[in-house]
């Protein structure tokens, strides 16, 4: 018996403990680490990238003390909503689909989709000039939303698990173009030495039907304090510097946007 | 409920992909064991080295690995592929899967067979060879007959192992059940649904292939069992 009063003890004092530390809460973050220059996992294995820097910025603003967990693009709203982690920092566009399942903060950043093929091929983008070309595209993205929706009927749709993997598929030939974020394919692929013969074709996309309307934080639904004091943090790095500090390490442009 | 009755012809269809890949592959890599397991057994390094460094690497190796080795390293070899005239193959995500899961399984099947091979009861060869057989003439008769019967049960697993392990195939943008029930959870959300859906398609499947090898066993076994028309006992007497 004695022993069972020592158990509810110890139990008693880690709870305190744990209701005193709510200065430094504990927030875990979800992150996909595949998606550069937003969010990837460098030479030696540590997670970088804006959505990251955003993600530290906004945990010290908020006083959070915050830890990322990886996890697979198609598989993060579901690792979510079965609290692997509490918030989604991983360039996560707010769509009205993902509004269903989970909440959003303010955005912190907004910028348009394009397509990207090899240079000097004659590609328009209109539902003539696709016709039967294949289309390397991350699966589960807005973009693979909007390439169904608008293109599903006249080209074939190749989903991959990361964009790397997209753009493997490009540069191999197995894919005719791509679609994806304009600044994701600017650094993450057209700046690299394996993208160097690829360009943008067509006009920017971002009809908030599909692109929504920037990309956000995601919580679980219900959650509001925690979206509360994301959104305050968000606002405060916005007003700091903090913001463009980091904007300026990674773009040369604001790409926050309107 | 209503999102599964809206994807299932999509799953279906997607099913029918796995379905025939794995045919294909069982089919392509059994022709390719028997001659494998064949060198594997043979007593002449020159033969069985290099088998065996086969089937190490393909049962050594994770199929996620060998999928990625040969759908991504193939990319990285695209010109001289080309000159070859074979990148029209591997440009085709279902060629790269197909050839992967065959080579796979053929390591695995020799393997099998060679296990077999040896198992064969070494009276029925020496019966063999005292009728004057040896040999090719050995091996098609008498040996192989008897190691493909030996080497049943363990195949049936191996193909069901290779049925479910085409799953795979859907991380290299192919649309089989799997990468169907991904892209439509993907979209809807409703991964309980989906994944629980294609789950019970891939049950029914596995167990229609255990059906057909339980029908060949038993056609195989007929030397093994009563005779029908058996006469075990007159009037209460045992007759043997």
């Amino acid at each position: 018996m004695r022993k069972l009063y020592t158990i509810i003890a110890v139990a008693l004092a880690v709870g305190l403990a744990a209701g005193a530390a709510e200065a430094g809460q504990k927030v875990r973050i979800g992150t996909e680490g595949a998606y550069p220059p937003f969010n990837s996992i460098d030479k030696d294995g540590n997670l970088v990238g804006f959505d990251v820097d955003i993600a530290k910025a906004v945990c010290a603003a908020a006083e959070f003390e915050c830890e990322f967990v990886v996890q697979d693009w198609d598989g993060i709203i579901p690792g979510l909503l079965a609290k692997k982690y509490d918030a989604v920092v991983a360039s996560m566009s707010i769509t009205p689909e993902r509004k269903q399942r989970v909440d959003f903060t303010d955005k912190y950043y907004n910028t348009p989709a394009k397509f990207v093929a090899r240079k000097g091929i004659d590609l328009q983008i209109s539902v003539d000039g696709l016709k039967g070309k294949v289309i390397a595209v991350q699966r589960a993205t807005i973009h693979e939303n909007f390439l169904r929706d608008n293109y599903g009927d006249v080209v074939t749709v190749n989903s991959y698990a990361t964009q790397d993997e997209a753009y493997l598929d490009l540069v191999s030939g197995r894919a005719d173009a791509g679609i994806a974020d304009s600044v994701a394919i600017m650094d993450g692929f057209l700046g690299t030495d394996q993208g160097k013969d690829f360009q943008f074709y067509g006009p920017d996309f971002n009809d908030p039907k599909w692109f929504g309307d920037g990309v956000g934080i995601a919580v679980r639904k219900g959650d509001d304090e925690l979206r509360e004091k994301l959104n305050a943090a968000i606002a405060q790095i916005r007003s700091d510097g903090t913001y463009e500090k980091i904007n300026a390490k990674y773009f040369d442009f604001d790409v926050y946007g309107k | 409920m209503e999102i599964i009755w809206q994807s299932l012809p999509r799953l279906l269809e997607g099913a029918w992909l796995t379905v025939h890949i794995t045919a294909l592959s069982v089919v392509m890599g059994l022709l390719l064991a028997v001659p494998l397991a064949l060198l594997r057994v043979s007593r002449n390094p020159l033969f069985w080295t290099p088998a065996y460094g086969y089937i190490f690497y393909f049962r050594g190796t994770p199929l996620l690995v060998q999928i990625f080795l040969i759908y991504y390293g193939s990319g990285q070899f695209q010109t001289e592929l080309d000159a070859l005239g074979l990148w029209v193959f591997f440009r085709q995500a279902y060629f790269c899967a197909a050839l992967t899961l065959t080579l796979n399984t053929a390591g695995y099947t020799a393997e099998i067979l060679r296990g077999a091979i040896q198992a064969v009861p070494h009276g029925e060869i020496e019966a063999a060879r005292a009728s004057g057989m040896s040999g090719w003439l050995l091996y098609r008769r008498i040996i192989l007959p008897k190691a493909f019967r030996l080497a049943l049960p363990a195949y049936s697993n191996e193909v069901v192992f290779l049925f479910q392990a085409t799953s795979l195939v859907s991380i290299i943008s192919l649309m089989d059940l799997t990468g169907v029930a991904r892209v439509i959870a993907a979209r809807s959300f409703a991964f309980y649904q989906l994944y629980i859906t294609a789950g019970v398609i891939y049950l029914i499947i596995t167990y229609g292939i255990l059906f057909i090898f339980k029908k060949v066993e038993f056609r195989l076994s007929g030397h093994l069992r009563d005779r029908k028309d058996t006469v075990l006992a007159v009037d209460g007497v045992p007759v043997r």
